[in-house]
């Protein structure tokens, strides 16, 4: 197999290039990208990228492979190899660190902006707060999201409007807590999200639909917020 | 002399962790500059990981439940060297700490009467071991240490902590007076070196377990806060004392959660049967993981194992149902599909024991307190303080029950934060560190950066890895674990000696990554000479020369000295504060 890397030092390059490696892959073992990656990095210590978990839970390793977003660790080598080639770059989008390794402050801000936690100041008693097998259903395919990025950088209209739109990633946890029965904050989330870029800038596209490594889906959680915020704009 | 850029706290915590995001929580709602420092950013900790749950009595599956019960299983669990008067504060704190994990908006699972959702986990029973199976774990389905890490970093956002992402700590700065004034670290985006000081310098760096070459652990559980502590001259405890947990995807290493069984699931060997039912009679395949993972050892050793080359056993979960397996335990189920190409639903699991979890650590007190020993006495050391996986405060002793390790996490978390925000309220004041004292941590990695020619990380991590997994696995001997130390002597100069080609400053992993080898090291000494030492077998450390367990000369914590490589004995606490000594019994499930 060929594998091609996205390769840039801000020290040493002038601009970033492409290094080509063969390898040969052992027929019955399926490997992941990352383990790829890794036995390249044993020849190679300068290639950067980041990885924790190795299982898909952590969303470290967040890279393009052949042209779709997803994370290396859990993307077996079949899945992704066309006519003997794999491609790897690093997240589209986002400024490039170093490699694989790109500056997701942007993507961190925006999920930071919608208030990511819980808003409750009511008195709780000394025990749990309450809530039916139903209502905690509706946070099902919203809170497993692992802030990985493959969606938002998969996305045009973030790619566009990084500053102005939320993204696929920071809408779904938006409506995480909207969704939640134990949030009182359900008015203000709406008016801080109601105007033209935060929520509206989605079109439809679903690209973080089809790239998301935990199968979740934002483009229906950005379905839901619009509703709101047009429901209560009536 | 290096003239470092220096940024100043009044507590640090090193780690974005569970235990870490606890600690620094707690620091930061009390108003005190507080900064999390984390190699990763905090939500890729290896808190993420963890599938099955928080065990805590908050009395939800059964409204009898009550805290001793709990105190009872875990004493019993630990092999009697757990502290009881740790263990007595963690069982009876905890329903505090987890119904605040709830407010803070973690998604636990929940029963038709909207409480939280326990499940039934390994060790547990109800009546100090008179009424059967208890159902203890609180879980947010097979994903709980997700939502707890993700909501632990959301409420700090919410009290505004300062993140210190990316960072990555290199050693403890300390004073001419010993005190601990704060670390040295990189920022790893550029590569800028720092003098992080601060008046209360807390170690939550979690795990080691990439000290063996099977292991459930992140790339990044290397055990830094060990190595620096061990670096600093301060004693471990318990190090020999790591656990195997039975459920590793077999050639993956990656965790299936004892949920699994709990749930109702049960493990087979290659005739099909249930081979729990003869090793623990009562709890079967829930009995302490130590006891679990021995017995599927012994299946596999003596040729009952599953598969062509019969190194491994199965987990059967398929005659649960479809939609018990996938409503709750989607994880698993996804886990199990990428790492073995089965649905659990539908085809058993090949699994087999794998290294998952640092019983030892850094010994603290129930506030945090990092101690070490001089002439045998307990002595706090100024400034330094650990929670979480890599400390010992000790609740788990010989052997961890499963959901234990996330209610220390915030047991101790919070305590140590409580515990700092109260001396911050009184006042700290150590003297500054002198520009030596920071040279000083600052050596390792100056040395490694001048380094032209030297030895290879990733050929030397793998020797590493392979000495520990031969020599110091679920079943130890004496004479196996003599040329394991041996090996390790070897090693230890050429660790030392590393060199790395690429000196460039812009996230340069192979610096780190050198770095982190050479705390891996430091762990691995320190469990190789305290498993050599303990000649005994208790809970997760088991001798085939030694193999009873001999109350007489080890119903103590070792000690292990860095400097003089000798192990000591340490007295474990036999005084809870409010209920009886639970005195030593025969361990049977």
């Amino acid at each position: 197999m060929l594998l091609s890397i996205y390769r840039y030092n801000p020290e040493t390059d002038s601009e970033p290039y492409m290094q080509d490696e063969e390898v040969s892959l052992i027929a019955e073992k399926d490997l992941m990208v990352l383990d790829v990656l890794n036995l390249i990095k044993e020849k190679d210590q300068s290639l950067s990228y980041r990885r924790s978990c190795r299982e898909g839970v952590c969303g470290s390793d967040g890279v393009n492979m052949n042209g779709t977003n997803g994370l290396a660790c859990i993307t077996p080598i079949s899945e992704v190899v066309t006519n003997g080639k794999l491609v790897v770059r690093p997240l589209p989008g986002l400024p490039v660190i170093r490699d694989l390794v790109v500056d997701m402050s942007i993507f961190y801000k925006q999920y930071q902006r919608i208030k990511p936690y819980l808003q409750n100041s009511s008195p709780t008693g000394g025990h749990e707060r309450l809530q039916s097998p139903e209502d905690r259903a509706k946070l099902d395919g919203l809170y497993e999201c692992i802030l990985c990025a493959c969606c938002s950088t998969s996305c045009p209209s973030f790619w566009w409007n990084p500053e102005k739109f939320v993204g696929p990633s920071g809408l779904l946890q938006a409506y995480r807590f909207l969704a939640d029965s134990r949030d009182e904050a359900m008015g203000t989330r709406l008016a801080e999200l109601d105007d033209p870029f935060s929520v509206f800038r989605c079109r439809g596209i679903m690209n973080c639909v089809s790239v998301c490594p935990k199968g979740l889906n934002p483009t229906k959680a950005i379905g839901h917020i619009r509703d709101m915020l047009l429901s209560r704009a009536t | 002399m290096t003239a470092l850029r220096k940024l100043s706290f009044d507590a640090i915590v090193i780690g974005g962790g569970g235990a870490g995001m606890r600690a620094s929580l707690q620091m930061a709602q009390s108003g005190f500059k507080t900064a999390c420092l984390s190699k990763v950013f905090p939500t890729r900790s290896h808190t993420v990981s963890a599938q099955g749950g928080i065990t805590c009595a908050i009395a939800s599956a059964d409204p009898h439940d009550d805290w001793r019960w709990h105190m009872y299983d875990t004493v019993k669990g630990s092999d009697y060297i757990g502290d009881q008067d740790a263990i007595e504060y963690m069982c009876s704190v905890g329903p505090q700490a987890v119904f605040e994990l709830e407010h803070m908006g973690l998604p636990f699972s929940r029963f038709d009467n909207g409480r939280i959702y326990q499940r039934p986990f390994g060790g547990q029973s109800k009546d100090y071991g008179n009424g059967g199976q208890a159902a203890r774990t609180c879980a947010a389905a097979d994903r709980t240490g997700h939502a707890l890490l993700h909501t632990l970093y959301q409420t700090n956002l919410k009290n505004e902590t300062t993140f210190l992402n990316e960072w990555f700590a290199v050693d403890l700065v300390r004073n001419q007076s010993g005190d601990v004034v704060g670390v040295v670290a990189i920022e790893i985006e550029t590569g800028e070196v720092a003098f992080v000081e601060s008046k209360a310098t807390v170690l939550a760096t979690g795990g080691a377990g990439r000290i063996y070459a099977s292991t459930t652990n992140a790339h990044i559980n290397t055990g830094d806060g060990i190595g620096m502590a061990l670096r600093a001259g301060y004693a471990m405890q318990d190090m020999e004392m790591w656990q195997f947990h039975p459920t590793g995807i077999y050639g993956a290493g990656t965790l299936v959660t004892e949920g699994c069984r709990g749930e109702g699931g049960y493990l087979i060997n290659k005739d099909g049967e249930r081979f729990m039912e003869r090793y623990a009679p009562n709890a079967k395949d829930l009995a302490g993981r130590d006891v679990v993972a021995r017995s599927m050892m012994t299946e596999i050793l003596e040729g009952r194992g599953c598969g062509d080359s019969g190194d491994h056993v199965y987990l059967k979960l398929d005659h649960l149902g479809k939609e018990i397996v996938h409503s709750r335990l989607p994880g698993v189920t996804e886990l199990s599909k990428t790492f073995a190409h089965v649905d659990p639903a539908v085809k058993p699991i090949p699994v087999v024991p794998t290294c998952h979890y640092m019983m030892g650590g850094i010994p603290t007190n129930v506030n945090g307190q990092a101690i070490t020993q001089i002439d045998g006495k307990d002595q706090i050391i100024p400034g330094l303080y650990a929670c979480g996986e890599a400390a010992c405060v000790s609740v788990h002793g010989a052997n961890r029950l499963g959901g234990n390790s996330l209610l220390d996490l915030v047991v101790f978390g919070r305590a140590a934060g409580i515990f700092i925000q109260e001396q911050l309220q009184q006042g700290i004041e150590y003297a500054a560190a002198s520009a030596d004292d920071v040279d000083h941590a600052v050596a390792r990695m100056n040395t490694l950066n001048s380094n032209e020619k030297g030895e290879d990380t990733s050929t030397l991590k793998k020797e590493l890895q392979s000495c520990m997994q031969n020599y110091f696995g679920v079943f130890r001997d004496g004479e196996y674990m003599k040329k394991g130390r041996e090996e390790l002597n070897v090693m230890r100069e050429r660790i030392a000696n590393i060199a790395i080609e690429d000196k460039s400053k812009a996230f340069n992993t192979a610096r780190m990554e050198a770095l982190e080898l050479q705390n891996l090291f430091e762990v691995a000494e320190a469990t190789a000479i305290a498993a050599d030492e303990r000649t005994e077998s208790r809970g997760a450390h088991s001798r085939r020369d030694f193999p009873e367990r001999d109350d007489k000369n080890w119903l103590c914590h070792s000690l292990y000295h860095p400097d003089s490589k000798k192990l000591t004995r340490r007295d474990v606490n036999f005084s809870p504060n409010t209920v009886e000594t639970f005195q030593p019994k025969v361990r049977t499930y």
